[in-house]
């Protein structure tokens, strides 16, 4: 299992990678995509959606589960990874990759955690 | 009460006393009495045998059996080969249940694949589903398909048939998507009126050919005003047509639905029916119901799974966007049966016998003095002709064992499948003509 270094993460297990203060992308961690097994669709959000942190803003499916995906930040969808609509398993090979979504005007953070943090909380479960 | 009852005589009693209420017959107060057929007594003995079937044929010997039916409007009285049936009664498709536990149930899956292989070669679409109960649903669930955040209501043109409408408006209350319904101008869908209702929040068009009136719709221009304001567009067409008339693929259609009770179902009072819903690759993981896939098992056989479920409600739960998770699986079959037999050469047989019968009848119709095509314009099996006073034609033709086409203010929707002889019209002719002289 592959916890990225310089990323944050939640407990919902997706990952942050911030490009600026109000500006990251978004994903889910290596840890997630191997519990949800091989992903068969992604749900993107659209671009101009306004999420919120700790809210849902998209959803992915394996071949027999939807699973919610939480919005870290609070901000607006600026682009989307539209490779995933072609290429779900993108996520399965290399989940820090994969990003979902650009989320730009970032006006507040949820509850994030650094590597270390996020190694021990998987610790934990 | 029997062993089939799961309530014990206390559970009952304490839902009651919840209720406020003290006895069973409280409960049914709102059903007026004259309706109630009360719950069967120990007074009420059963009948035998014998005395069933005499009371079932008693019953039955009161239905009217009709020489010719020259009435359609959404159910069509086509000729169905006693090999039809005599297939589709074999007790294995018969007694089979919806596969709860889907690739034990490989011959349910393969005729759920070839119904949909069948449906994608008529409709020239990319998918299909199982299928859904009947032609108004398809349309609605069609609708639903479309819609998104940002574009929320659907268009409806006026000239599609009425229940379609209604049971699209009851769609749209339950999903928040708001009908609205395109004026139609001398029986067709009125395009300069349709081009001032696509707005930015407008999903879908949803266009029935032939429609309500018999009429074919120019499709190819409400299309094509629909797709250029980013409207996605639904076609809702008699699957007989589609053996002279050019499929939805061919339309630009995004999804194409209707009914396949034209194809070896009987009419049976209205039902049931089979819809079918086809659409573009695009929209696949939009479309509702259960969707038959091809795989191999693990020794490389070909074998049949039910496919994409994520979509469905029993996985994506609140969030699934349709309810629908069975369909009239047994009609589909039917029909299947139906157009394997008939083939494409036989189908389009009975559409041209349909086409021209229609058009001799029309055409013999409307030399009676009073009696008029009401609308121009191409049509296929159905029109609509002004007449004077259709109750009393409806009751003639009665009297003749022909039941009449669908009276309609101040006309009649007539229409003529390969069923009807030229005798037998012309005949119709001669009670109508006489009808007529004396109005």
């Amino acid at each position: 299992m592959e916890i990225k270094q310089g990323l944050l993460y939640t407990k919902s297990h997706e990952w942050v990678e911030f490009l600026d203060d109000t500006t990251a992308l978004v994903g889910i961690s290596d840890h997630a995509q191997h519990a949800l097994g091989d992903l068969v669709f992604v749900n993107l959000p659209e671009v101009g959606d306004t999420v919120t942190a700790g809210k849902m803003f998209c959803d992915v499916e394996s071949v027999k589960a939807v699973s919610d995906i939480y919005a870290p930040v609070t901000g607006t969808v600026a682009e989307i990874n539209e490779e995933l609509l072609d290429a779900p398993e993108k996520i399965n090979q290399s989940a820090y990759d994969a990003w979902i979504a650009k989320v730009e005007a970032i006006t507040a953070r949820g509850d994030l955690m650094d590597t270390d943090a996020y190694t021990a909380y998987l610790g934990t479960l | 009460m029997s062993r089939y009852t799961p309530h014990t005589q206390e559970e009952t009693r304490a839902m009651l006393t919840s209720l406020g209420l003290s006895t069973l017959d409280d409960l049914f107060q709102d059903i007026p009495a004259s309706v109630r057929h009360g719950l069967p007594g120990e007074e009420q003995k059963g009948l035998t045998q014998m005395e069933t079937m005499q009371a079932m044929e008693e019953l039955a010997s009161r239905n009217t059996r009709y020489r010719l039916t020259l009435r359609g409007a959404g159910c069509y009285d086509h000729f169905i080969p006693p090999i039809v049936p005599q297939l589709a009664n074999k007790k294995e498709f018969l007694s089979a249940y919806t596969p709860y536990q889907a690739e034990l149930s490989q011959g349910m899956l393969q005729a759920i694949f070839e119904y949909q292989t069948l449906i994608c070669e008529l409709t020239g679409m990319d998918v299909s589903n199982a299928g859904v109960y009947d032609f108004a649903t398809a349309a609605a669930e069609s609708a639903v398909m479309c819609r998104d955040r940002k574009r929320t209501a659907a268009l409806v043109s006026a000239a599609a048939h009425p229940d379609t409408l209604a049971v699209m408006q009851t769609y749209g209350f339950g999903t928040n998507t708001e009908v609205r319904v395109v004026p139609q101008k001398n029986g067709r869908t009125d395009l300069i009126a349709l081009q001032a209702m696509l707005t930015d929040d407008v999903a879908s068009l949803y266009v029935q050919q032939p429609n309500f009136f018999g009429l074919l719709e120019d499709v190819p221009a409400l299309f094509e005003a629909a797709r250029a304001a980013g409207v996605k567009c639904i076609l809702g067409v008699n699957p007989m047509t589609l053996a002279l008339l050019p499929g939805g693929g061919e339309l630009g259609a995004d999804i194409v639905c209707g009914d396949m009770q034209p194809f070896g179902l009987p009419m049976a009072y209205g039902g049931p029916h089979a819809g079918f819903m086809a659409c573009t690759q695009a929209m696949l993981r939009r479309l509702p119901g259960r969707i038959a896939g091809q795989t191999a098992d693990a020794q490389g056989r070909r074998a049949f799974v039910l496919t994409l479920q994520a979509r469905e409600q029993h996985i994506r739960r609140e969030k699934s966007s349709s309810n629908i998770c069975t369909n009239h699986a047994h009609c589909a079959l039917t029909a299947s049966i139906y157009l394997t037999y008939m083939g494409l050469q036989g189908i389009t047989a009975v559409a041209e016998s349909c086409l021209s019968k229609a058009h001799y009848f029309a055409e013999e119709l409307c030399k009676i003095p009073g009696v008029s095509l009401r609308y121009e314009g191409e049509f296929f099996h159905e029109f609509v002709t002004d007449l004077p006073d259709p109750a009393a034609v409806e009751q003639a033709l009665h009297r003749q064992g022909v039941l009449s086409g669908l009276p309609v203010e101040g006309g009649m929707l007539w229409c003529v499948t390969e069923k009807a002889s030229k005798t037998l019209l012309d005949s119709v002719v001669n009670v109508v003509r006489e009808v007529c002289e004396h109005a």
